[in-house]
């Protein structure tokens, strides 16, 4: 579904990104995993489309289409989903009418008619449960006065809502206590199937405890320097990232 | 060049006829008006208070003025179709400068009195005559040609003791082929405990052909008196409006004033309040929705003369395109006026790096023990909420409305009426996608109609 190759991306003339290369297939979860500073948040929003970005090498294919080509809302459209590491407070904008916005122009795009509000609202009902998020939240601002647990929750409830083909999920375990973590997990599990596939952003293997990667990618200095099946994460947690550090600072 | 002059040699070349087709408690306050205007000139771009504006270029084309009273073709109730749905009001028509009533109109409902100053200096001679122009300002000489010129308006007055049940809507509207500048008064005087509500709009349906409206309201509010009063504008790019607006409150009085512009050409707004009885309470709101080249100034001015009262006032802009906007509010706290809560703030959104607005608040103060403040900001679109909506599907122009509405979304959860501020949530976000100006129900053209 997604073919990145020899992706490069810089941010204010500092290339951050120095040739991914990063092939994934439906049905997989794919953890990328690295040091601060790797560019794995960078991959993401270079993925979904930040303007605070430029591309300035290689190729993007997302079932076939030029996914850079695209603008953000095209690419989220297509089937992209990024769950925010920091998800953004829009005071003003209720949940309710964000969300109906978010799905009748997805509808519209694929031609379809505008959902009616009692099938919106039957939705939203049903996919609320599944990240036990609460009514009274829904019917607030988009993220104002959430709590840190209640933010990525209400990223997942949207994943629900949006039903993406390949979700990015940007350390959505920062800031959970066990049971948030839990709960979120457990939502992004209840959504995987056959036809959609998962990347995991995180430094810890305690998300991956829930969410089973089938892939794990080091990202260092802008590239991929290793990928491994599950097991790689477990040796990370053991051993640190510096024996990874020594062995491609040595090759340079 | 004096723009002022072509009006005031208008006036006394046709004074008779202006003053045969009035009544003489208007007629009592021209000789006033006209020493008021000697010398005067209209402020110019730069003059104190008017940095952002230029009146001299308002008043300056040759508009037409109806001194001799012709009715105006057609059936002007029938050409306004629209009604603020589920409420239902006293309907009273101003089509140009010529007052009509329309639906549900009723001179003496439940108590309150509805009618033109003409109807009124018989029926109502002492409340005409002890309230009109009694707080105008002829100093402005923009108010003092009003006064000079007017010849009619409405007065509504609720006596001692009366509430008015339905709201009072008044709807300005022009439709002339020729250029015409309309002279419009509305005198709206309140008892001891009476109560109130008042929405006024104004429509342009003759688009291609210049107006201007030269308004001059007062609000007198008795002790513990209600008034809300919603003023909102939805004329054209053709249109003018020069409005000045006076309120004067004795104690215990609760007024509200909520200024509105959705669509326009150029605006000027004027707003004096004078505090003058203790715990006497004043919300003054405004939004202002501006694209293309219109241009909306805004101008306050709160006078706390009294103690223990409270003000609130909260203006809104969001600018597009190349409009203009400009804000100027003063609060003064007069001295022995201890315990004055008076708050301003001023909130502007430039949606387009071509878009300017010019804000100046001031507080003066001359009493300790107050609490004061203000606070004033503009800003731009916040670039991660935009971001973040897009990678939920949202284009770009959806989340930029979205963004614009919910600015909007507290000055409109300050309207006091439940079924206007649903209304106005509605209003807004046709204004904000467009489809505002689209709608062909009525002449007016102004999409209000629901189906």
């Amino acid at each position: 579904m997604l073919k990145i190759t020899d992706l490069r991306a810089s941010i204010e003339d500092k290339e951050i990104l120095k040739g991914i290369n990063l092939t994934i297939k439906p049905g997989e979860v794919h953890a990328i995993m690295g040091p601060n500073g790797s560019g794995k948040s960078t991959l993401s929003s270079v993925l979904t489309g930040n303007p605070a970005f430029t591309v300035t090498g290689g190729q993007v294919e997302f079932y076939g289409k030029d996914l850079l080509s695209m603008p953000p809302e095209d690419r989220a459209r297509e089937g992209i989903f990024l769950s925010f590491q920091y998800p953004v407070e829009i005071p003003g904008v209720p949940m309710v009418n964000f969300m109906r916005t978010a799905i009748n122009e997805k509808r519209k795009y694929f031609g379809q008619e505008p959902l009616n509000a009692a099938d919106f609202l039957k939705l939203m009902r049903e996919k609320r449960a599944i990240v036990e998020l609460d009514n009274k939240l829904a019917s607030r601002a988009v993220n104002v006065g959430f709590s840190g647990g209640e933010k990525k929750r209400n990223e997942i409830f949207q994943m629900a809502m949006l039903e993406p083909k390949l979700s990015i999920l940007d350390e959505t375990d920062s800031g959970l206590d066990i049971d948030a973590l839990r709960i979120v997990a457990n939502g992004v599990n209840k959504l995987k199937s056959q036809d959609n596939a998962t990347i995991v952003i995180t430094h810890y293997q305690r998300l991956l405890d829930y969410i089973k990667p089938d892939f794990v990618h080091i990202l260092y200095k802008g590239r991929i320097v290793m990928s491994a099946g599950p097991e790689l994460a477990l040796e990370l947690e053991k051993n640190g990232y510096d024996w990874i550090k020594q062995q491609v600072d040595n090759e340079q | 060049m004096n723009a002022l002059k072509q009006y005031i040699d208008l006036f006394v070349e046709h004074r008779d006829t202006i003053e045969q087709h009035s009544v003489a408690p208007l007629n009592a306050l021209r000789d006033k008006a006209l020493n008021a205007l000697d010398g005067a000139v209209l402020p110019r771009r730069g003059s104190e208070d008017y940095e952002a504006t230029d009146l001299e270029a308002v008043f300056a084309p040759d508009y037409g003025l109806n001194i001799t009273r012709v009715n105006f073709d057609g059936n002007p109730a029938e050409s306004f179709r629209c009604d603020v749905p589920n409420m239902s009001t006293c309907l009273y028509l101003c089509f140009n400068d010529m007052i009509y009533p329309g639906a549900n109109a009723v001179r003496n409902a439940g108590g309150v009195v509805i009618e033109t100053l003409a109807q009124a200096a018989t029926s109502h001679p002492d409340v005409l005559t002890g309230y009109y122009g009694s707080i105008a300002d002829l100093g402005d000489p923009t108010v003092a040609l009003n006064t000079l010129l007017a010849q009619d308006g409405i007065l509504i007055y609720i006596p001692d003791g009366v509430t008015a049940e339905r709201p009072v809507q008044l709807v300005n509207i022009f439709n002339a082929m020729q250029p015409m500048m309309a002279v419009r008064r509305l005198l709206i005087v309140a008892g001891r405990n009476a109560h109130a509500r008042i929405l006024a709009c104004d429509h342009t349906q003759s688009k291609d052909v210049k107006h201007l409206s030269l308004q001059t309201i007062e609000i007198i509010a008795g002790e513990d008196s209600t008034i809300d009063f919603y003023d909102m504008e939805e004329s054209a790019a053709t249109t003018s409006r020069v409005s000045s607006l006076f309120v004067k409150q004795a104690a215990g009085s609760n007024v509200l004033v909520d200024g509105i512009t959705l669509t326009n050409g150029f605006t000027r707004n004027d707003y004096r309040v004078d505090v003058d009885g203790e715990h006497a309470e004043t919300t003054l709101l405004g939004m202002t929705i501006a694209g293309d080249s219109q241009h909306v100034d805004t101008h306050t001015v709160i006078n706390h003369n009294a103690p223990r009262c409270n003000s609130n006032e909260m203006f809104k802009f969001v600018l597009d395109d190349n409009a203009v906007g400009a804000f100027a509010g003063k609060i003064n706290v007069k001295p022995g006026c201890p315990r004055v809560e008076a708050y301003q703030g001023n909130r502007n959104l430039c949606a387009s790096p071509t878009a300017r607005m010019h804000t100046k608040p001031q507080l003066v103060i001359y009493t300790d023990d107050v609490k004061c403040s203000h606070g004033t900001t503009i800003g731009q679109m916040d670039q991660d909420a935009l971001f973040y909506m897009q990678t939920r599907g949202i284009s770009l122009e959806s989340a930029k409305t979205l963004l614009m509405q919910a600015f909007m979304s507290d000055v409109i959860d300050g309207v006091r009426l439940e079924v206007l501020r649903d209304r106005l949530h509605h209003l807004v976000e046709k204004r904000f996608n467009g489809t505002l100006s689209a709608c062909a129900t009525c002449a007016t053209a102004c999409n209000n109609h629901t189906k």
